[in-house]
């Protein structure tokens, strides 16, 4: 990645053709923030000022418990992000090819989902808590200590254990990329296995690490439902208090910018993580990482050190829902089930296909213009994807009603025929407010792996008389392929799982899996739609395996592919 | 790479024909003449009587069902916007949509004949659809019915300390009837009031009013406060019986009128397309077999006299209801956010 600039202006043909990148990236960066900006909007006129009320009140706890969480769950998916992703790639145990995908089941379980089924388990009523009474005679809540799961240590919980694949599969990406001969020469010169961890490998992976706990980081913001069920108070809360109970979304939006004021720190976070350490593969040369043969007791606990995450995050969920949809497969199971699930199939591959799409314009334009304004565009375009779903679905809402309004009036005062609303109400809502939600994960896919393609590349490309589409076409895309099929993975399985905008935004008559199980399970009756939440985590399964065989597959010239090197990264 | 590039074909397409196929499904529904909801509530709830009224009238009935955003989305849609009723499950709802303009007054005279003046707005812009009555679960076990609180202003009294659960106090449920301790006291002793009642919870308030009765039954308080109509739900259900088992219904009365009673209920929106049809599936849900109907499969009170209430309510006891109007209720919503803030209720 050097800063050679691209020289576009050889022949005013070419320059053109370039300001067609420039322009149309910018433009799809304009779309994509509108509805970020419609939300800002809406901050400034709420319909009754309610900051004095809500800074004497509970501003400053929430904010508080939001950063608490965020610490928690940032904590949480860094160490077992980081300690499953070394044991699997620098570590030999029984069981450890198995475990390098099932680490990342977790992905394909929804957080709510999650975070239903433990309360279920652990709460003072589940089984858990039944044995221990039955156990030692106890009869009420009075007469022993339990840990409370509907608390801020059971939200980490939860989260953690549901987020750190996002850790994970970028820590053992960048793992695998190290040099092995950096690692060898660690331990020749009298290094153990733990001294070259922390003072070789984990340094080296630093800023893969912290792009995973931002994005972890990034969804923890975002999240409404499981903060919601375990009763933590944070910003995402008392933005819907605020909004729904006081019917002023204007004050709601308030607190919305608030929050971006934590996405700053994040990024600010992500920012000081990564300084000064873009460092590139001085080699080309790809030995299989040396396998460090684990025994005795050190496997039994690398085993269960990759099991326990397995297994909270995605075998407890997934056999509960299991146990319910065959106990309640009469009421699961009915004609409309094959429906919901070819929405939410559908809907989910056209996102993953947008999103990425977009991403590359987005991406290949900031490479091409290499401005300032324009990577700052870029930036605010990829913030939806910490603003909480139903915030997000009234900023969407927003700039496609106004255009669709606009179209009628006009069509009505010209040719005398009303079109109605075009695009509000339709699928096309829907995966506009998927792509503005997701773009974080597809933009930082296609944008770190643009990045790893050298300029000289396109130098010889274009001196060779190959345009900007051209180059993109024939060099760059064959090139960065695996990252984009990675991150249009992600953001099928995070789209498969979205609920809150579904639901606003949806036509009518339309339920996808997502929003049939919400349903029943805001009614305390998820078993009878667990067959639903159990084909969204089936669904999420098929592409995180296909995810994980990929990036083990070593590339021509010699590493593995470069997974999802996602949001809010810079190449440069 | 030609193969992604048809990858990226197909998908444009699909999204095309996918959007293009929903367009015209709703333009052809706004044609046709069928009634569009945006419902507040399940719709597994609503849909049979949907059903018995499709039957009746050969009219389909659409719904888009969110717990949220649904006003917001009516008024970005404006003029053009397809719904035609909006269906809210609580009277807060209700006037929000009202105060954001995006309703429209409608009077007939059964509409005005069917429903008592103190569940519809005095210009025709909402009415409610059936009542629901917060009341008490009392633990069989551990609450003789002696002692049993006979009104929401004994739920302070420090002698039910650490025995008392309910959910969020910024629940919509929750919010009502703060609101019509308000309307009642006002805003001073309704705040000692909720401070009471906070100091008495034996948790943070969490889970819905379902999850209230269970702490119950699993001992972990003593009494509850919860909508009518779970006690009829939770019986129905095969793990949540045993939960229904071990309580015993209670009906307090509220500055020693009646029992706080909300509403669920209906506006027709003031772009409605379908006016006409509208305005008859108003009428049907307010007509005698739907309002029996609601009761029967749903467990909440007929808001239209006269019209008998399922078996099982009857069997839980008499429900005099605060009489209150609604309107006071919803004006002091806010004021009754703000002390839920102001005295911590949920932390």
């Amino acid at each position: 990645m050097s800063s050679t600039t691209i020289d576009m202006a050889h022949s005013p043909a070419r320059a053109r053709s370039g300001r067609v990148w420039l322009f149309g990236g910018a433009l799809v960066a304009v779309l994509v923030a509108a509805p970020l900006i419609a939300i800002t909007v809406l901050a400034l006129f709420p319909s009754e000022n309610i900051w004095g009320h809500l800074i004497s009140t509970v501003l400053p706890r929430h904010s508080w418990n939001t950063l608490v969480l965020m610490f928690g769950n940032g904590l949480g998916v860094f160490v077992i992000g980081t300690t499953t992703a070394w044991l699997t790639s620098t570590c030999r145990f029984p069981g450890r090819r198995t475990f390098e995908w099932a680490l990342l089941l977790p992905l394909a379980v929804p957080a709510y989902i999650v975070a239903f089924v433990y309360t279920d388990i652990l709460e003072f009523a589940g089984p858990v808590q039944g044995v221990l009474r039955d156990m030692f005679g106890w009869t009420s809540a009075r007469d022993y200590w339990f840990p409370d799961i509907r608390t801020m240590g059971g939200a980490i919980f939860v989260m953690s254990f549901v987020l750190y694949p996002y850790v994970y599969l970028l820590a053992r990406a960048s793992f695998q990329e190290q040099s092995a001969v950096l690692l060898e020469v660690s331990r020749t010169l009298g290094r153990g296995p733990w001294q070259t961890f922390f003072h070789v490998a984990l340094p080296l992976a630093r800023p893969a690490i912290v792009v995973g706990v931002a994005l972890a980081l990034m969804e923890t913001l975002a999240d409404f439902g499981t903060v919601d069920f375990f009763a933590v108070n944070t910003l995402t809360r008392s933005v819907f208090n605020v909004w729904l109970g006081m019917g002023n979304a204007g004050g709601a939006a308030q607190i919305a910018l608030v929050m971006l004021g934590f996405v700053l720190l994040v990024i600010a976070f992500e920012r000081i993580g990564r300084r000064g350490r873009q460092y590139h593969q001085t080699t080309n040369r790809y030995i299989a990482t040396p396998q460090h043969e684990l025994r005795g007791l050190r496997a039994v606990a690398a085993i269960l050190a990759c099991f326990i995450p397995v297994a909270v995050g995605f075998l407890v969920p997934a056999g509960v829902l299991l146990r319910h949809s065959i106990v309640f497969f009469d009421q699961s199971w009915n004609a409309d089930f094959f429906g919901f699930a070819r929405n939410s199939l559908l809907l989910a591959a056209i996102a993953a296909v947008a999103v990425i799409a977009v991403a590359v314009f987005l991406a290949y334009g900031q490479r091409l213009s290499r401005s300032r304004s324009f990577t700052m565009l870029a930036r605010i375009s990829i913030l939806g994807y910490a603003v909480p779903g139903a915030v997000l679905a009234v900023g969407v809402l927003i700039p496609l009603a106004r255009f669709d309004n606009a179209v009628d009036a006009f069509m009505r005062d010209w040719f005398g025929i009303s079109t109605g609303l075009l695009l509000s109400g339709t699928i096309f809502a829907l995966v506009f407010a998927y792509v503005v939600r997701f773009l974080a994960v597809g933009f930082g896919a296609v944008e770190s792996s643009l990045g790893q393609v050298r300029p000289t590349m396109d130098m010889a490309a274009r001196s060779l008389g190959a345009g900007p589409g051209r180059t993109l076409w024939r060099i760059h895309m064959p090139l960065v392929r695996g990252s984009l099929l990675a991150g249009a993975t992600i953001v099928f399985v995070d789209t498969m799982k979205e609920l809150p905008a579904t639901l606003i935004l949806r036509p009518f008559n339309f339920d996808t899996l997502a929003t049939h199980v919400y349903q029943f399970a805001s009614d305390e009756l998820l078993e009878q739609s667990a067959l639903s939440a159990l084909t969204i985590v089936a669904a999420g399964i098929v592409p995180v395996v296909l995810l994980s065989r990929a990036m083990n597959r070593p590339r021509r010239g010699g590493r593995a592919l470069t997974p999802i090197e996602a949001g809010l990264t810079d190449s440069r | 790479m030609r193969k992604s590039a048809y990858t990226v074909a197909s998908a444009t397409l699909a999204v095309f024909l996918l959007g293009g196929a929903a367009m015209a499904d709703q333009q052809a529904a706004v044609n046709a003449g069928e009634v569009n909801v945006y419902s507040y509530r399940q719709p597994f709830l609503i849909q049979p009587m949907f059903d018995a009224f499709t039957r009746d009238t050969g009219v389909k009935v659409n719904v888009v069902f969110a717990p949220k955003g649904l006003v917001e989305r009516l008024k970005q849609e404006g003029a053009n916007s397809p719904a035609d009723l909006i269906f809210t499950v609580d009277i807060g709802r209700l006037t929000d949509a009202y105060e954001a303009g995006v309703t429209q007054p409608v009077e007939t005279a059964s509409l005005t004949n069917a429903i008592p003046q103190s569940f519809r707005q005095d210009n025709g812009h909402w009415y409610g659809l059936t009542q629901r009555a917060r009341i008490l679960y009392a633990s069989k076990e551990r609450v003789s019915p002696e002692d049993a609180p006979k009104t929401y202003e004994e739920l302070a009294d420090p002698k039910w300390a650490g025995r008392i659960c309910t959910r969020s106090g910024s629940h919509v449920y929750q919010v009502a009837l703060t609101s019509a301790m308000i309307a009642h006291y006002g805003e001073a002793r309704a705040e000692d009031w909720l401070r009471g009642v906070k100091a008495n919870l034996a948790r943070k308030p969490q889970g819905n009013d379902r999850a209230q009765v269970k702490a119950i039954k699993e001992g972990e308080c003593d009494i509850s406060l919860g909508n009518n109509y779970y006690f009829g739900k939770m019986l129905q259900n095969e793990e949540q019986f045993a939960w229904a088992q071990s309580v015993y219904p209670v009906f307090p009365t509220l500055g020693g009128d009646g029992t706080h009673v909300n509403i669920s209920g209906m506006a027709l929106t003031k772009a409605s397309p379908n006016k006409d049809n509208a305005v008859r599936l108003m009428e049907f849900l307010t007509g005698n077999l739907a309002q029996q109907m609601y009761s029967e499969q749903n467990f909440e009170y007929p808001i239209v006299a006269g019209v008998p209430e399922a078996g099982l309510l009857r069997s839980m006891g008499e429900l005099s209801a605060d009489s209150l109007d609604l309107d006071e209720v919803a004006a002091h919503r806010k004021a009754a956010i703000k002390l839920v803030d102001k005295v911590g209720y949920n932390d």
